[in-house]
């Protein structure tokens, strides 16, 4: 039914995947491929995934990135990544160009944060969270690019299920992966 | 000796009268050349950059060289496409564009440029511009934060609707479109919904209230077909 590359691969490729500061909606959209996530299974393995729960990456083939980097443990993650990966792929607005988290950038950090958590009815008066168990907050939302090399980009909010399909299948066999009209979108 | 005249734009032999620029002949033969503060109804601007062109191997843009007969025109070139995406991408870094929160994304003449470029990252350092939005108005939202300064509403304010509504002020990096009012309110102005500047803004910045989502995301115009498809089509309907 759909077409797969020939079988005298000699290994599986190796994917890590993570969300950063995304809303998971690029992996849902991963998902979205439906049956033919059977045909990826063929072709390839899962390493750091919210797919497979591990967490730390491992040496692999491509690493997608969802989502932009707003804290700090985005930058470690990222980095892990990077140095992990041969091929380092921005999936989404986010990753791209930090997309919507981005649109706190124009306003200061420390005002955005009292007025979510204190700026609040009567009765509801709270403070900012300061459990050092948090990841600290960056005072810019920062597209991917800003923090590592990055090989492709896949804009869309998000990338379409056959937009996904088309970059993945185009890199594991080793084609130059391309979007076009009506599979490039930025909404 | 033929009746008419041509010039060549990529190889190809482009018929035209005289007085029009390359580009009106260009879209009149359905060719496309990439433009964004162009509009047929208007003088030429120049500004926008995208319709660079060579004209017998120098730079020009198409929008304002005359077509002459026995020029030789490149545009459809991986050089000047990687140019008009570098002005796209400087263009997206310069304000707010983020296509999914915008409800002017489908229709948008930016977004559309970027996919026909396929321009896949903005690449350059985010300006993140904060300038207030003027909603003061009742039928007319503007984001001032998505304006590309093309002049396309301040000349069709003052040239079709005579009111003189919109004006650039400022200078290089500090540019930006002012509202001709002692607030400085678009509310202040004699504005209105039937105005021609009210429906002219190629991007999100001039937005009539109350239509946002009326088409919805996935079926607006450059969703179904490419701004290069729909410019060549029109030409096929008009010849």
């Amino acid at each position: 039914m759909f077409h797969v590359a020939p079988t005298t691969r000699k290994r599986k490729v190796r994917i890590a995947t993570t969300s950063l500061s995304g809303c998971f909606g690029c992996h849902m959209s991963l998902l979205d491929i439906d049956e033919r996530l059977l045909a990826l299974a063929e072709l390839v393995e899962f390493d750091r995934s919210p797919i497979t729960d591990i967490k730390h990456c491992g040496p692999c083939d491509i690493a997608i990135v969802e989502g932009g980097v707003c804290n700090a443990e985005n930058v470690h993650v990222l980095r892990e990544l990077r140095a992990n990966a041969k091929v380092l792929v921005a999936l989404g607005a986010c990753a791209v160009n930090g997309g919507l988290p981005a649109q706190r950038n124009h306003l200061d950090v420390g005002e955005c944060l009292t007025r979510v958590y204190t700026h609040r009815s009567e009765g509801m008066k709270g403070s900012v969270p300061s459990d050092p168990e948090l990841p600290l907050l960056l005072d810019k939302v920062h597209p991917i690019n800003e923090v590592v090399r990055v090989d492709y980009f896949v804009p869309g909010c998000p990338p379409s299920g056959d937009a996904i399909w088309k970059y993945l299948t185009d890199l594991i066999d080793g084609r130059i992966p391309r979007l076009e009209h009506p599979m490039l979108r930025f909404d | 000796m033929s009746d008419y005249e041509t010039f060549l734009l990529d190889g190809r032999p482009v018929r035209f009268e005289r007085g029009q620029t390359i580009l009106e002949a260009a879209l009149a033969a359905g060719h496309y050349i990439p433009n964004l503060c162009h509009h047929p109804e208007f003088k030429p601007h120049g500004s926008c950059k995208l319709c660079t062109i060579k004209v017998n191997g120098r730079y020009g843009s198409a929008c304002t060289v005359k077509a002459m007969p026995g020029q030789e025109v490149s545009s459809d070139t991986p050089e000047l496409n990687g140019n008009r995406r570098v002005l796209l991408q400087m263009l997206f870094v310069e304000g707010s564009h983020f296509c999914p929160g915008c409800e002017k994304s489908g229709n948008c003449a930016l977004q559309a440029l970027a996919y026909d470029l396929e321009m896949l990252t903005p690449h350059y350092a985010h300006f993140y511009p904060s300038r207030p939005l003027d909603a003061s108005h009742p039928d007319v939202l503007i984001d001032f934060n998505r304006c590309i300064m093309c002049e396309l509403c301040v000349r069709a304010s003052r040239e079709v609707d005579g009111k003189n509504v919109f004006a650039l002020a400022g200078r290089g990096v500090a540019s930006h479109v002012v509202v001709n009012s002692p607030s400085g309110k678009l509310a202040d102005t004699d504005f209105a919904l039937t105005d021609k500047a009210a429906h002219i803004c190629p991007v999100g910045a001039i937005l009539p209230k109350r239509v946002g989502f009326a088409v919805p995301i996935g079926s607006r115009t450059y969703d179904v077909d490419a701004i290069s498809t729909l410019a060549e089509r029109r030409a096929t309907e008009e010849a």
